[in-house]
């Protein structure tokens, strides 16, 4: 086991690893941006570096200084947790490079998956449905690209193979747009991910995001952790997610995560991750693959009670996977609400100081946060300031908790998105359970048009 | 008394001018004292537990006479300080038994190579910011140091 881990992230992220290393008795490093010196998990720290000053691409992405961190305190891995480097095949690795062990996938598998194209490719040798499309990368010709379109059926998006997370990409309805949809996507591609290359999918018009969290060690031991519904998302920036995905037929998971399971054997997966699906009329179409920790993987702890985040650093150290997939009991219902510091309806940023700061409690209460009394929320980075889990033996148990626990939080001095999750805990579709990915950009666009 | 307190408190004497700063704290006690017309400035620490006795680095008497002649208020921010621009390990000369860089005392231009900082095996040469005389040296040889380390002192 690892007597010494780096954690190459910030906010509440690097305080779940943090908290994660401390059980295990691993000494930490956190590094920091000038802009966090004060937070909290920079304080908890056995040592901790400043790496840079705000700006990201000079400190959270300055590869050099962070795998300098890590031999000036002499770590010995490096949880890059998730966003920054977390899914940066280079980072992992001159890491491994460097001497250290990468908590996550191999380079190569990072790679891969990264690469939007390649990944329905393996995917589709696994045996894992993707979403219908032209096969492999959309080609330059334009009498191809029509007639991939029209194969497909229209609606089509056009999404940049560099991407994911919902980033570049582009609806078509008809095939008069077709063509400069293509050309547009493609310079935006190069601009943003410097890579030009697209790929076509057939558009699912009220799909629901659903997910599979995996784990897999170095001996081709393979386990799925059931089921995440994401669907309540905007601008695909997830808001609320649950575990499990409601109303969905047991075969129908069983299939799907025994298909993700035996995928990692095949690949040869290290670590945790996951497999993200649109399901629609009964049927997972993957779309890609995250190999690295998710913002959401406290709900899925909740209902199996394993620590994911522990089972990546066993895994990064050489061990085996514990538990088999006949150990996963999932039982009762998580939901997820993420704090973000921002006005409510409008979505603009609030950073500043928090005056007042008291989170909720009771049984089946969790919050992951980093913020404190008095913490200044800083303007460089994303708005979320923490994650509050609500569970309960039913849907329905876990809800009222997480409405009960919503009207209990109380944040000063900056705005945040609370109102607009007791709204969420009070909507009619919501309570009912399997609103699409498009669900709340509606119900935001009609209240916004009743104003 | 953990040692970069005692650093910053060395750092004070230098900086102010002060003869001598005796500070107790519970049961440990520090005394720093300039001696006479010497350079040196020594500090002893009577502490409750083990702690290493502490000599701050030479600071030629050109640099301090004025300052102690003027008292506490004298020149107290007498010097620029040069931060690190990186992560990694401070070395005073370009490999181990050469001549370092600079010395405290030394004028230095804008642009000179003052000392070298180790990042992932590659060696850095840290310039001077900009020109004068290197006041104090704030960091060990072989010392990490992390972005925004205050390293040296020009003024």
């Amino acid at each position: 086991m690892f007597e010494k881990i780096l954690i190459a992230n910030r906010g509440e992220i690097a305080l779940r690893i943090q908290r994660a290393c401390r059980e295990l008795g691993i000494k930490t490093v956190a590094v920091h941006s000038e802009a966090d010196a004060e937070a909290k998990y920079v304080k908890l720290a056995d040592e901790s570096v400043c790496i840079g000053p705000p700006p990201s691409a000079q400190s959270y992405l300055n590869i050099p200084a962070i795998i300098s961190a890590a031999e000036v305190t002499d770590a010995e891995a490096i949880h890059p947790g998730y966003g920054f480097l977390a899914e940066n095949a280079d980072f992992a690795e001159r890491v491994e490079k460097s001497g250290f062990v990468f908590i996550g996938p191999k380079a190569d598998t990072i790679r891969m998956m990264g690469d939007k194209v390649s990944a329905k490719a393996a995917m589709k040798k696994a045996g894992i449905a993707c979403v219908p499309g032209g096969e492999g990368a959309l080609p330059d010709a334009p009498e191809e690209i029509v007639k991939i379109a029209r194969a497909t059926g229209y609606p089509v998006i056009i999404k940049a193979a560099g991407g994911g997370g919902g980033r570049g990409m582009r609806i078509v309805h008809t095939e008069a747009a077709l063509l400069n949809a293509a050309s547009m996507t493609r310079a935006e591609a190069q601009a943003a991910f410097g890579n030009p290359v697209v790929y076509l999918e057939k558009y699912l018009e009220n799909p629901r995001h659903i997910e599979i969290q995996v784990l897999a060690d170095r001996f081709r031991n393979a386990i799925y952790l059931g089921d995440r519904d994401c669907s309540m998302q905007r601008r695909h920036q997830k808001i609320i997610e649950e575990a499990p995905a409601p109303d969905l037929p047991l075969r129908a998971r069983v299939r799907v995560g025994e298909r993700c399971a035996e995928a990692c054997r095949k690949i040869g997966y290290e670590g945790a991750g996951t497999f993200e699906f649109l399901y629609d009329n009964g049927e997972f179409y993957f779309i890609e693959m995250n190999t690295r920790l998710q913002v959401e993987h406290p709900i899925t702890e909740m209902i199996t009670g394993i620590d994911i985040v522990q089972t990546q650093i066993r895994i990064a150290a050489g061990e085996r996977l514990a538990i088999k997939q006949r150990d996963i009991v999932l039982k009762g219902h998580a939901i997820e609400c993420r704090i973000n510091a921002e006005d409510p309806y409008r979505f603009t940023p609030s950073p500043g100081r928090i005056t007042s700061w008291h989170v909720p409690g009771g049984p089946g209460i969790r919050v992951d946060s980093h913020v404190y009394n008095n913490y200044f929320v800083p303007p460089n980075y994303d708005s979320l300031i923490g994650k509050l889990i609500a569970y309960g033996d039913t849907r329905e148990q876990a809800i009222a908790r997480m409405s009960i626990a919503l009207s209990e939080a109380v944040v000063e001095g900056i705005q945040t998105n609370l109102p607009l999750h007791i709204e969420l805990m009070q909507d009619a579709a919501f309570l009912r359970g399997g609103t699409s990915i498009h669900y709340l950009e509606q119900k935001l666009a009609k209240s916004a048009k009743a104003e | 008394m953990d040692l970069r307190k005692l650093k910053k408190l060395i750092d004070l004497v230098e900086e102010s001018g002060i003869a001598e700063l005796e500070i107790t704290e519970g049961e440990e006690k520090v005394r720093i004292s300039r001696s006479g017309t010497s350079a040196a400035v020594n500090a002893s620490v009577t502490p409750a537990g083990p702690v290493p006795q502490v000599v701050a680095p030479a600071v030629p008497a050109a640099a301090l006479a004025p300052a102690a002649a003027g008292g506490p208020e004298a020149a107290a921010s007498d010097g620029h300080v040069l931060k690190s621009p990186m992560v990694g390990t401070f070395y005073r000369a370009p490999s181990p038994g050469a001549k370092p860089f600079v010395e405290v005392g030394q004028t230095v231009s804008e642009g000179d190579t003052v000392c070298i900082i180790e990042a992932m095996k590659l060696l850095n040469e840290i310039e001077a910011d900009r020109s004068g005389k290197i006041k104090a040296i704030l960091v060990e040889n072989g010392q990490p140091v992390e972005y925004g380390h205050a390293l040296m002192m020009i003024g």
